[in-house]
C-alpha cells in the first residue's frame, strides 16, 4: 500500500506498458450499456457512445489547450526569432537553431546546468536521508506519535514563496535568527551573508529545499514503512536480526521499489523548482543560483527573449521527460511488487 | 488503503506494548523533531507579531506583541488576499468539474484511448511550469488574458486538474458498479447517474481533490507572476514577493503576510486532515 496514485498511475502505466495491448478488464468495470461484452460491439455502442465521450471531452479539451499547446508552441518558438518585437508587429522570423545555438554557448547556461545538477542531488540526498530518518523514527508508536508525524507536514503545504519569505529573514546577514544563533554560540565570528555571497547562496538554497521536501519524503517512506509485514521483523528476530541488520536485511530490501519512487519523484519535481529561487536569490548573486528553470524565465520574462526561453524550457521538458520514463518504470515495479 | 494510514490514526496515548516511560521519552524526542522542523513557521509568527523597522533584537516569545504588522498587511494586501481567495476557489471549481466526470470515465467506461489518456495525465505532471507560462504568456496577450480573472483561474488549474483526474480516478476504480447499473435499468441517463449517485457516493475524493486544486491555486506563484503585470489583479503570493523586494523592507509587515497566505494551509491541515492525508500519499503532488 504505497499510496494512492501510485498505484493508480501504476497500473495505468501496466496498460500502456505492453504496447498496443488492450488493459486488462478490471474487476470494476462495466457499463450498463453492453455488459462483459469487451468485444467490438461497444465501439458503435449503443445510445451512450457520445454521452461517453462527452464525460471526458471537456478534460481532453484543457488538456489539449494547457499542456499540449504550450508543449507545442515551446517547440516551435524555440525557431523563431520570438521577442519584444514579436507582440507588436507579430512577426517571428524562423531562425533554424540560432536560439538553441546561442542559449546554450552562453557561459550562464553551464553555469545553469551544473547548479541544477548540484541543486538537484544535494536536495534530494537531503530530503531523502532525513526524510528516511524521521519516518523510521516516528514508525515506532508512542503518545502523540500521529500528531507529531502529521505536523511534520505542514511546510509541504505552504505556498512556497512563503516559505522563501520567511527563510530570506531567517537567513538575513545582519538581523537573521541564524547568525544570531551561529555567533551566540561561537561557531562563527562575523555574519555570514547566506543568500548574499556567491559562496554560500547554492548552499543555502539548498538547504532551503531539503526542508521544504522533507515532509514528501515522510509521507511517503512511512506509508511505505507501514506495509512492511510487523511479522518479518519478528520472524528476523528469531534469526538474531535486530537494529542495524534488520534495517539492512529487511527494511532495505523491502522498502526500495518505494525508494526508487520516492528518489525519482524527487528529482522530477526539484529540477522545475522555481518560486523559491526566486523568492530567495533571484537566481543571484552573480548567477551563483540561477538553474535551467529561472535561466528561462529569466530569458523570457526579464530579457523578453522568448525564442531562447523556449529553447532552454525544451532542455527542461528533455530532462523531465527522460526522468519520468524511468519513475513510470519504476513506478510500475513497485506496483507489480506490492 | 491509503487512508489507514492517515495520520490521524488515533493517537491513542500509551499503546499496550509500549511501556509507559520509554513511551514519553520517545514523545519528548519527537516534539523536539517536530519543534525543530517547524521553527521557521513558528519564527514567521513570532516576527509578524514584532514591532514595525527591521530590528536586530526580535526577542525569542513574542512578549510584546505588536499588531501594526497585520495593520500595514491588511492594508497593503487586502486585496491581493481577496484575488486569490477568488481565483484559488475559482480553480477549485474548475478542477471538480472538468476532472470529475473525467475520472468517472477513466475508471468505469470502457473508452477506447483510455490508458493513453491515463498516461498522458500522469506526464503533464512532470512538465515544469515555465513551459507553461512560457506559452500562455503570448497566447493571453492577443486574447486579453493578461491581468484577468478568468486568465489566472484556468492557468492556475493546470496542476488541480491533473492530480484531481488521478486521485478520483484512483477512488472510483473501486467503486461499486452495481448501484449504476441498477440506475440505469431504471432508466436514468449516464449524466443523471453520474450527478445524483457517483458524485455523494464519491464525496470524500471529490473533496480531497478539491482541496488541493485550491491549495495547488492559492500557492501559485509563477503564473501570477508571468501572466499578471500590474496591481489590479495580484494573488497575494506576488504581492508578498514584491513586498520583500521593497527597498526599505517592513519585515513584521512581510512575515504578517506572509502569515495570512499560510492561513489556508494551516485550517486545511487542521480541519481536513484526513483528505489532506489521503492526498499527501496520493502520489504525485508537488
Amino acid at each position: 500500500m504505497t499510496s494512492t496514485s501510485t498505484a493508480s498511475s501504476a497500473d495505468g502505466l501496466t496498460a500502456v506498458g505492453p504496447r498496443g495491448n488492450r488493459p486488462a478488464p478490471r474487476a470494476s468495470t462495466a457499463d450498463g450499456a453492453s455488459p462483459a461484452r469487451p468485444g467490438r460491439r461497444r465501439r458503435r455502442g449503443g445510445e451512450g457512445f457520445l454521452v461517453r465521450y462527452a464525460f471526458i471531452a471537456p478534460a481532453v479539451l484543457y488538456l489539449l489547450l494547457f499542456y499540449g499547446y504550450p508543449i507545442v508552441k515551446n517547440v516551435v518558438m524555440s525557431f523563431q526569432a520570438y521577442d519584444f518585437s514579436t507582440f507588436f508587429n507579430g512577426s517571428a522570423p524562423f531562425v533554424g537553431l540560432d536560439n538553441y545555438a546561442t542559449a546554450l554557448s552562453n557561459p550562464i547556461f553551464l553555469k545553469a546546468l551544473a547548479n541544477t545538477g548540484l541543486f538537484t542531488v544535494g536536495s534530494i540526498i537531503g530530503q531523502f536521508v532525513i526524510g528516511l530518518g524521521l519516518s523510521l523514527y516516528f514508525r515506532k508508536h508512542f503518545p502523540l506519535s500521529g500528531v507529531l508525524r502529521s505536523l511534520l507536514l505542514l511546510p509541504w503545504l505552504l505556498p512556497m514563496i512563503v516559505s522563501a519569505a520567511v527563510w530570506r529573514w531567517i537567513l538575513e546577514q545582519d538581523s537573521g535568527v541564524l547568525n544570531r544563533f551561529l555567533e551566540s554560540i561561537g561557531l562563527i565570528s562575523a555574519p555570514i551573508g547566506w543568500l548574499t555571497s556567491s559562496d554560500t547562496a547554492l548552499v543555502a538554497v539548498i538547504m532551503v529545499n531539503i526542508w521544504l521536501g522533507i515532509p514528501f519524503n515522510v509521507a511517503l517512506l512511512y506509508s511505505g514503512l507501514q506495509a512492511i509485514p510487523e511479522e518479518l521483523y519478528e520472524a528476523g528476530q528469531l534469526d538474531g536480526a535486530t537494529g542495524w541488520k534488520s534495517f539492512r536485511h529487511i527494511t532495505l530490501p523491502l522498502l526500495r521499489p518505494v525508494v526508487s519512487v520516492v528518489l525519482l519523484l524527487g528529482v522530477i519535481y526539484t529540477i522545475k523548482v522555481l518560486d523559491l529561487i526566486i523568492g530567495l536569490t533571484g537566481g543571484g548573486p552573480a548567477n551563483a543560483t540561477q538553474t535551467l528553470a529561472t535561466r528561462s524565465y529569466e530569458l523570457s520574462f526579464l530579457e523578453f527573449d522568448f525564442g531562447q526561453g523556449a529553447a532552454l524550457s525544451n532542455v527542461l521538458i528533455l530532462i523531465a521527460l527522460l526522468f519520468s520514463v524511468v519513475y513510470l518504470r519504476a513506478n510500475a515495479r513497485a506496483a507489480k511488487n506490492g | 488503503m491509503t487512508t489507514a494510514t492517515a495520520p490521524c490514526t488515533s493517537p491513542a496515548p500509551a499503546r499496550p506494548r509500549s511501556r509507559a516511560p520509554r513511551g514519553l521519552v520517545h514523545t519528548g524526542i519527537g516534539i523536539v523533531l517536530v519543534a525543530i522542523m517547524l521553527f521557521p513557521v513558528y519564527w514567521m509568527v513570532n516576527a509578524s507579531l514584532a514591532p514595525q523597522g527591521n530590528s536586530l533584537n526580535t526577542g525569542l516569545l513574542p512578549l510584546h506583541p505588536d499588531v501594526g504588522g497585520y495593520a500595514r498587511a491588511f492594508a497593503d494586501q487586502g486585496q491581493n488576499l481577496l484575488t486569490s481567495l477568488v481565483v484559488a476557489v475559482g480553480a477549485a471549481i474548475l478542477s471538480l468539474v472538468i476532472a470529475a466526470p473525467c475520472a468517472y470515465a477513466l475508471a468505469q467506461f470502457r473508452i477506447r484511448g483510455t490508458a493513453v489518456l491515463v498516461f498522458l495525465v500522469l506526464i503533464s505532471q512532470m512538465i515544469p511550469g515555465i513551459v507553461i507560462a512560457n506559452a500562455l504568456y503570448t497566447a493571453y496577450t492577443p486574447l486579453g488574458l493578461i491581468n484577468s480573472m478568468p486568465g489566472l483561474i484556468l492557468a492556475d488549474a493546470t496542476q488541480g486538474i491533473p492530480f484531481s483526474i488521478l486521485i478520483m480516478r484512483a477512488y472510483l476504480e473501486t467503486f461499486p458498479t452495481s448501484i449504476v447499473e441498477a440506475a440505469r435499468v431504471d432508466g436514468c441517463g449516464h449524466l443523471r447517474a453520474f450527478v445524483s449517485i457517483v458524485l455523494p457516493v464519491s464525496r470524500n475524493s471529490l473533496i480531497t481533490a478539491g482541496i488541493f486544486s485550491f491549495l495547488f491555486a492559492w500557492s501559485d506563484f509563477l503564473m501570477a507572476l508571468t501572466l499578471t503585470t500590474g496591481e489590479t489583479i495580484r494573488p497575494v503570493t506576488l504581492g508578498l514577493y514584491t513586498y520583500i523586494g521593497t527597498n526599505d523592507t517592513d519585515w513584521s509587515a512581510v512575515m504578517a503576510t506572509a502569515v495570512m497566505s499560510s492561513v489556508p494551509a494551516v485550517v486545511l491541515m487542521i480541519a481536513a486532515q484526513k483528505y489532506i492525508a489521503a492526498g499527501a500519499t496520493g502520489g504525485a503532488v508537488k
